[in-house]
């Protein structure tokens, strides 16, 4: 009996000596299937990150170029100098040489921009889903494969396009509100200054907005909305219809099947959408840059324009670096709060 | 049930008036592109607002397809230095094609180890990847440009080369594609794998063979998505590239905006040009794209 005790004891350790061994061996081999990404991403974006920490302490300018982190002989000649902490407080102070240059304007704006977004792509998303998703509907696939042009065009393309239509001159909105004034015998003026009026239509709380703030959000709601249709559609599909069918039966109108079937069961697969919407939304370079190019006087500028103004115009890449971590922290904070908020209202409806 | 027909149709009526609205919205300035494109004045934007104008003419198509690119020489004395519309695209292609190829590859293997194996450090390893999808591409520029330009392949910095490019690129796209295919491949029953592997199959066969055929739809997006960051990316390519026989077409594209005056005829010529090829590759995905985006985020 005490014989076979021992001898199950010393097969259970070395089972479980077996099974550490077997765990080290499969999570090396789990990690070469993660190798190749690893390495790529360590490489361009985790190293450089690393390197940018230590950029962002240090007055690194375009003579520094030839400073080589692999080449020891330069490291003399061509390193930059430290300057601890000048650089964060000279970007979060806005005490750059840089005309317009304001950090809190420039974090509020970007929130600003990205709440409104998001909040016009998931809204009008859902309800064009919700549309295309109707029982009987003619011309589906055909309004389908239209839906999905502002998504499937590089937004660089068009982000010049909304740039030339919003012109003063002959642009194609102004000339659009001359055809309704045409139609309708209104007077509206069809000489705005989209991009270039610096006098905010909406006054008090949102008196930092200027006029091109409303153009380029318009554009950019025309560019985004697809995208959430597209998810809106997938979680639409996978509601089983006898759930509609029970409600109906039951005498839930339609806008109580709405509010309890819908909407519930297409938030899973909604928040992440959202949160990556958020993300893109948020460093959303081209519209701004090639709408408004952040005017006038940089009331529209985000933070990633202002990044790649700091590089490109101005090769302030100490500066630019400890701009990058700043913009950095704050989009993590920001995915936390929302992460945080979006788990809380989840754990409501369960 | 007459009244039930009567309100079908009052249905159908108001959501074809809703979704031609849609319609007309998104067509809009598609179409005004299209105007100024065969607008024989080659002037900044027409005086009405007509579809074709008077006079209209293929002749901008013609000049972006097939005459040079006089601002993109590398020696603006030499018209045959000058780069043509094929040698862009080719570019435009490459560093597209690289992408998605990058990603894809590189993405299925990463998300198939998160979505298959328990292992040391995988939710750490997974929310890495995460986080990084919360870099702005342009937040990496200044260490990247300065890294990328200290590596160099036969004299030439890296990252003036158009497969640097599209390394830099996949960076940008690969958290995304992580997280999306690994939500994918897990609702596909173990069972199945489990089986190819009774039969003798090897782990890496088991995922070649019956996984990925299964996961086409999130492979899909995940080339999609790949090939419009790579044909649409601007910011790095502008930052990096420096000789124009490496130009893209998003690039000459840009080169075209000129301080004072811009032809536009010619620059919305190429606009459409270069906006064939993500829509047609949009076009032949379609039927994957609901699927491949969002069955891993309903089921899991």
């Amino acid at each position: 009996m005490a014989e076979t005790s021992l001898q199950s004891q010393t097969q259970k350790q070395s089972g479980a000596a077996n099974k550490f061994w077997r765990s080290i061996k499969e999570s090396l081999g789990a990690w070469a299937y993660i190798a190749p990404a690893g390495l790529l991403m360590m490489f361009i974006t985790f190293f450089p990150q690393v390197f940018q920490a230590w950029m962002a302490f240090t007055d690194y300018r375009i003579t520094n170029l030839r400073f080589n982190i692999f080449n020891p002989e330069t490291w003399e000649a061509f390193a930059p100098e430290m300057v601890g902490f000048e650089n964060f407080i000279r970007v979060i102070t806005s005490s750059l040489a840089i005309e317009n240059y304001d950090f809190v304007r420039l974090l509020t704006f970007n929130i600003v921009w990205t709440i409104s977004n998001v909040f016009f792509h998931v809204v009008l998303g859902v309800i064009i889903a919700l549309a295309l998703n109707a029982k009987t509907l003619y011309g589906r696939r055909i309004y389908r494969a239209i839906f999905v042009l502002p998504w499937a065009i590089p937004g660089l393309i068009i982000a010049f396009t909304w740039a030339n239509m919003f012109d003063r001159r002959f642009g194609a909105i102004n000339q659009l509100l001359g055809l309704v004034n045409e139609w309708f015998g209104w007077a509206i003026n069809t000489d705005i200054r989209w991009l270039e009026s610096a006098q905010p239509p909406i006054g008090g709380i949102l008196s930092f907005l200027p006029l091109s703030f409303y153009a380029v959000l318009i554009a950019n709601i025309w560019l985004g909305w697809p995208f959430m249709t597209v998810i809106a559609t997938g979680a639409l599909q996978s509601i089983p219809t006898e759930l509609y069918e029970a409600a109906k039966i039951d005498g839930a109108s339609g806008w109580q099947q709405l509010w309890k079937i819908t909407v519930p069961l297409i938030r899973p697969a909604m928040i992440p959408a959202i949160m990556v919407g958020t993300i893109w939304t948020f460093n959303n370079f081209n519209v701004i840059y090639f709408i408004t190019r952040g005017g006038p006087f940089g009331r529209t500028e985000l933070l990633v324009t202002q990044a790649f103004k700091l590089v490109y115009e101005q090769r302030l890449y100490g500066v630019a670096a400890a701009f990058s971590i700043v913009v950095f922290i704050v989009l993590m904070i920001l995915t936390l709060i929302q992460n945080q908020v979006t788990h809380a209202t989840e754990a409501y409806y369960d | 049930m007459t009244k039930h027909k009567a309100n079908e149709l009052l249905k159908q009526i108001g959501l074809q008036i809703f979704l031609l609205t849609i319609t007309a919205i998104v067509l809009f300035p598609i179409l005004w592109m299209v105007s100024i494109a065969i607008d024989p004045r080659n002037i900044d934007k027409p005086l009405e607002l007509v579809l074709i104008p008077d006079g209209a003419t293929l002749r901008a198509f013609k000049q972006v397809l097939t005459e040079p690119y006089t601002q993109l020489c590398a020696n603006p004395a030499e018209p045959e230095t000058c780069m043509t519309f094929l040698k862009l695209l080719g570019n435009s292609l490459m560093v597209a094609l690289g992408t998605s190829l990058f990603s894809v590859v590189l993405g299925a293997s990463a998300a198939y180890a998160f979505s298959r194996f328990k292992f040391i450090g995988r939710e750490t390893g997974l929310l890495g990847f995460i986080a990084l999808l919360m870099l702005p591409a342009t937040a990496t520029i200044a260490p990247l440009y300065v890294l990328l330009n200290q590596i160099k392949f036969g004299g030439e910095p890296l990252r003036s080369t158009l497969v640097g490019l599209a390394v830099a690129y996949t960076s940008g796209s690969l958290p995304f594609a992580i997280w999306n295919l690994k939500g994918y491949f897990d609702t596909v029953p173990k069972e199945l794998e489990e089986a190819a592997l009774i039969d003798g199959a090897t782990v890496t066969g088991a995922f070649i063979r019956v996984i990925l055929p299964l996961a086409v739809p999130a492979l899909a997006v995940t080339v999609l998505l790949g090939f419009m960051s790579g044909w649409t990316e601007f910011v790095m390519a502008w930052l990096f590239l420096e000789s124009p026989e490496k130009f893209t077409l998003a690039m000459a594209l840009r080169s075209m905006q000129g301080q004072f005056t811009t032809p536009w005829s010619t620059f919305f010529a190429l606009a459409l040009v270069m906006s064939v090829p993500p829509v047609l590759l949009f076009f032949a995905l379609q039927r994957y794209i609901v699927s491949g985006l969002t069955v891993g985020g309903v089921k899991g």
